[in-house]
């Protein structure tokens, strides 16, 4: 079972994306062995109320068993304690929130009602570090990538909180995980999805440090070609059980509501 | 076969205290995935006793000869770019003719100089006589200066390129950083485009429609395989080349279109 916690369905604003529809990732799926994705609606990510989305998402997944809803809630509009309870009620994995991209402080008090929100909803937060390389984004995307330290603040502002964090390279995890104490650092979950491979051996070395236990397997598809994330993990010739938490057991453990 | 036109090696003189392991992976993970040759260059010290992308004369020698044990110790699989600083002009040209004669098979610019700048001339000439290809860094849409290297973006490699028209460019690392359709925009140019200019697919950068549209500026015939720092993002996007292109337009990818540009005899099949 390969679960990808890091999809995406809908037109990205600032290139054209291939593979952008519900069939285009359920074909890339197909083609990359991947089980089940957590899915978010892309286009929303940019929209001035990102939960407008959501209605969409529901509908859009709701016949593909394969694919989970991953909602949007905005804790600076009203209404989004109705969200969150939505994506209860709907069996969403998790709830995502990009709160740079609409604009509030990641590790504000609205953040922070929304991380203490999610914890007692018992839904996971997903929260992405960036959406693509620094270096070549449209000249008119101007939004900060996530600090470490806005994950830092959110993993120790609510005690039932828990975090998957994706887009982070090993120098994020790593201030982040060393920067909590063992309690917080265990309610943190990182996709594997930028991190690098040999022969800088980046996620060897993480799994050797932080733990197995801590990483998830997430793809940032149609962003990014799924199988990246797939060939990094095959380079890495981990024992099955390893590689089964890493796909979906730590998930299971861990993560699911 | 497969052959990774952009791979890097460490030495003892560099910053890297784990240089040996990071050489020893970059060949057990190339084993792994398939790579017949690593065609690899040397950035100097990369850092430690003159800047990586502007590189010592001293440095670049240490890191040459580096190399070149490498390929000695390594017949089978690695095989070397003489790396220069065209500011020394001389040293470059007596470096590049000291080190093809040991049997390196191209030619690394990094960003010592624009791409754009005479000073690139004498080294290109060098390189049409001696029938090597170039290896040339670039930033894929370089708008303003960065720190620590004097970058050129691919429409100045295709302008060193217009002036070059018998020496084979090799377009660094499409997905290492930067707006790539800025990249190959340049390449696709004008009518005809720069047939001379080849894109290589390394670095980090794994975006979706990326290698759709490297084919689409380029066509399979001038896209090689690539891995940079890297050698997992360069497997990827080979398994998915391996759904995008029939057997024989990936095979230009894997190892033909680089047999074709590097020195007859460079690589075993030759």
């Amino acid at each position: 079972m390969r679960v990808d916690v890091n999809a995406f369905v809908g037109a990205y604003p600032y290139r054209r994306v291939p593979g952008a529809s519900v069939e285009g990732l359920l074909h890339a799926m197909e083609r990359t062995g991947i089980d089940v994705a957590w899915v978010s609606h892309l286009p929303s990510v940019f929209w001035r109320d990102p939960m407008a989305g959501n209605v969409w998402l529901f509908q859009a997944t709701a016949s593909s068993p394969q694919l989970r809803p991953v909602p949007a809630v905005h804790p600076g509009l009203a209404g989004w304690e109705r969200v969150l309870g939505e994506a209860a009620d709907r069996g969403a994995p998790a709830v995502r929130c990009d709160p740079l991209y609409y604009g509030i402080d990641a590790a504000g008090p609205e953040m922070r009602v929304l991380a203490a929100a999610c914890g007692a909803a018992r839904r996971p937060l997903v929260v992405a570090v960036r959406l693509e390389d620094g270096r070549q984004r449209h000249v008119n995307d101007r939004v900060p990538e996530l600090a470490a330290a806005a994950v830092r603040a959110l993993i120790r502002s609510d005690e039932d909180v828990r975090l998957v964090i994706t887009h982070a390279d090993r120098g994020f995890v790593e201030e982040v995980h060393f920067g909590s104490t063992p309690e917080e650092a265990a309610r943190l979950w990182w996709d594997v999805s930028w991190i690098w491979g040999p022969p800088e051996d980046q996620l060897e070395t993480l799994l050797g440090t932080i733990g197995v236990d801590r990483f998830v397997f997430g793809t940032g598809q149609p962003l990014r070609i799924p199988e990246s994330s797939v060939a990094k993990l095959d380079l890495l010739e981990l024992p099955p059980d390893q590689r089964a938490a890493i796909e979906s057991g730590n998930l299971a453990q861990g993560l699911a509501a | 076969m497969l052959i990774d036109v952009h791979a890097h090696f460490y030495h003892d003189r560099t910053p890297r205290a784990d240089w040996r392991e990071r050489n020893a992976s970059r060949l057990e993970a190339g084993r792994k995935i398939g790579i017949t040759i690593h065609v690899a260059s040397i950035l100097g010290s990369f850092g430690r006793t003159s800047p990586t992308y502007f590189p010592s004369p001293p440095d670049l020698e240490y890191g040459n000869d580096a190399l070149l044990a490498l390929a000695h110790d390594h017949p089978d699989a690695v095989r070397g770019y003489v790396t220069v600083n065209p500011n020394y002009t001389a040293h470059a040209c007596a470096e590049i003719a000291r080190c093809l004669g040991a049997g390196m098979v191209g030619i690394k610019l990094a960003a010592s100089r624009r791409a754009t700048e005479a000073l690139l001339d004498p080294i290109c000439e060098v390189a049409a006589k001696r029938g090597v290809p170039v290896l040339h860094h670039v930033w894929q849409h370089r708008r303003h200066d960065w720190p620590g290297q004097e970058a050129s973006d691919g429409a100045e490699l295709c302008a060193l390129a217009a002036r070059h028209p018998k020496v084979r460019f090799i377009l660094a690392h499409i997905g290492g950083g930067g707006d790539w359709q800025h990249s190959l925009a340049a390449i696709r140019g004008g009518p005809g485009g720069v047939p001379n200019v080849y894109i290589d697919l390394s670095g980090s950068g794994v975006d979706g429609g990326m290698l759709e549209a490297c084919l689409d500026a380029a066509g399979p015939e001038r896209l090689l395989f690539g891995t940079d720092l890297t050698i997992d993002t360069g497997w990827a996007k080979l398994r998915y080349l391996e759904r995008l292109l029939p057997p024989r337009e990936l095979e230009l990818v894997m190892w033909r279109n680089a047999a074709s540009i590097f020195p007859r005899g460079a690589f075993p099949a030759d």
